[in-house]
């Protein structure tokens, strides 16, 4: 006899409001149906009622966790559609804060897996460790996670030496503190024997069903939308992080390698950061035309399309979030697994659903 | 498997990474963005930071003379201060602290900057 069992979206687990019918026969998972729409905001069709300078703000509210990112793309699609050519040191400080976003969205997301299987010492730790990214970006920023940082022609505040010098302390101190909890994910009993073999996706079912980002390189495909050379990533070296598994011991470690990447990546660019101006000034933008572009954020790749119609409110922003590619993908994962593996599993593509739904 | 044993241990005798929040607070980092003021006596209420604001949080009444935030709608990102063509904005780094009741920050200008007429025409 099956059973179905509504899990979220209220859940203990997941801050999200992701809502899946589970199907059980047995305590073994047959179906999983998604059901999305609890936090839709309607945020696309502000485009009528704000203009393109005032999106960025709304598009930066799209995700709470990788705000930088979002507005980093739609800054890129207005500039492409206007012909902008934003200075270099505003893309390379779009990077380090972009890869900084990274940082805190990914130590976040290893404490939620670790409070998810149990492991609150763990979850604590994660978040400490945060904490210091959180105060970078506080003290560069202006603001802790929604920075508000990027703007049509470039970046609005600069870093000064001073900062600079502290950003590379903090990233080395960030580097001792992951070494320190590196053995305690790799080796420790408690988080093998929730994630080792737990919802595996094949590389060829990650293909087919579109996942991206990190459930897509955790499966083994080496694909990552930074490799396109967006930004100051062309400037930049560096290899997608890749693991063969597809399970959700796979994609923790692609995380927490990602990590030690986008330290590598900020060391890398606050090396290389040239000098000069941070924007350029651009007089009542009306874009006309049409761009999509992609970017990668720390749950994979995100798609903006812009459609302008030459007055200052767009006439279209589609935001294609890296969420909603892998809803998909976690559906294939949950058939057959155990119904107390389901919330280790569905956290393990990172659901940010607020950003699936805007 | 013991790597989390002996960090736990370790904690039982290092000092607290927490602070006792109401009765030890961190200093601010300079520059972060706080409560949004103006210093009303030198605004020409010319209305550009309710053009610019995103979240529609200002409310200039040339008529009235008088300014007004919503800081239950402001979200911070400080664009007001940067349009402020006579930078009498400014935002405060220390963040708001609870209240029980809604108040909006309204100013009133009693006497206006001087030179008034020219710095309207700009």
């Amino acid at each position: 006899m099956s059973t179905i069992i509504p899990f979220g979206p209220q859940h203990p687990v997941l801050p999200e409001p992701l809502h899946l019918k589970i199907t059980l026969k047995d305590e073994i998972v047959t179906e999983a149906i998604p059901m999305l729409g609890y936090v839709h905001r309607g945020l696309e069709t502000l485009v009528s009622l704000k203009d393109v300078d005032q999106m960025v703000q709304v598009v930066e509210r799209v995700c709470g966790i990788c705000s930088c990112i979002h507005a980093h793309t739609y800054c890129m699609c207005v500039e492409g559609i206007l012909g902008i050519e934003v200075p270099q040191r505003a893309e390379f400080l779009r990077i380090i804060w972009s890869e900084l976003h990274r940082m805190h969205s990914h130590l976040l997301w290893l404490g939620l897996l670790a409070d998810a299987f149990g492991m609150e010492s763990l979850f604590m730790h994660c978040w400490r460790i945060r904490e210091r990214v959180m105060d970078v970006m506080e003290a560069t920023a202006g603001n802790r996670v929604i920075i508000s940082v990027n703007k049509v022609g470039g970046v609005r505040r600069d870093l000064s030496a001073d900062q600079i010098r502290w950003i590379r302390q903090v990233i080395d101190e960030l580097e001792a503190e992951l070494d320190k909890i590196k053995p305690v994910l790799t080796n420790d009993y408690t988080v093998k024997k929730r994630t080792v073999g737990v919802g595996v996706l094949t590389k060829e079912q990650a293909y087919e069903l579109g996942a991206v980002g990190p459930v897509l390189r955790g499966s083994g495909v080496a694909q990552d939308a930074r490799m396109t050379g967006y930004g100051a990533y062309k400037y930049v070296d560096f290899e997608p992080v890749v693991e063969t598994d597809g399970d959700s011991w796979a994609r923790t470690m692609v995380r927490f390698r990602e990590l030690y990447q986008a330290i590598d990546i900020v060391r890398q660019l606050i090396n290389k950061l040239p000098d000069g101006e941070i924007s350029v000034k651009v007089k009542a933008a009306k874009p006309e035309g049409e761009i999509v572009c992609r970017s990668e954020q720390p749950r994979g790749e995100l798609m903006y399309y812009v459609k302008g119609n030459g007055s200052k409110f767009l006439e279209r922003v589609r935001i294609r979030t890296p969420t909603f590619a892998n809803v998909p993908p976690l559906l294939a994962m949950l058939p057959g697994i155990e119904m107390a593996d389901v919330p280790v599993v569905a956290l393990s593509i990172d659901p940010c659903i607020s950003c699936t739904e805007r | 498997m013991f790597d989390m044993t002996r960090t736990i241990i370790e904690n039982f005798f290092s000092k607290a990474h927490t602070r006792l929040y109401p009765l030890q607070t961190r200093e601010p980092f300079p520059n972060v963005r706080g409560n949004l003021f103006n210093n009303i006596e030198e605004c020409i209420l010319c209305g550009m930071c309710q053009k610019k604001c995103p979240s529609q949080c200002i409310t200039v009444d040339k008529g009235a003379k008088t300014w007004q935030v919503d800081p239950y709608a402001c979200v911070y990102c400080g664009i007001c201060v940067e349009n402020c063509p006579v930078n009498c904005l400014y935002m405060e780094s220390p963040h708001r602290k609870p209240t029980a009741e809604k108040i909006m920050n309204q100013m009133v200008q009693v006497k206006g900057p001087e030179k008034k007429k020219k710095t309207a025409e700009k």
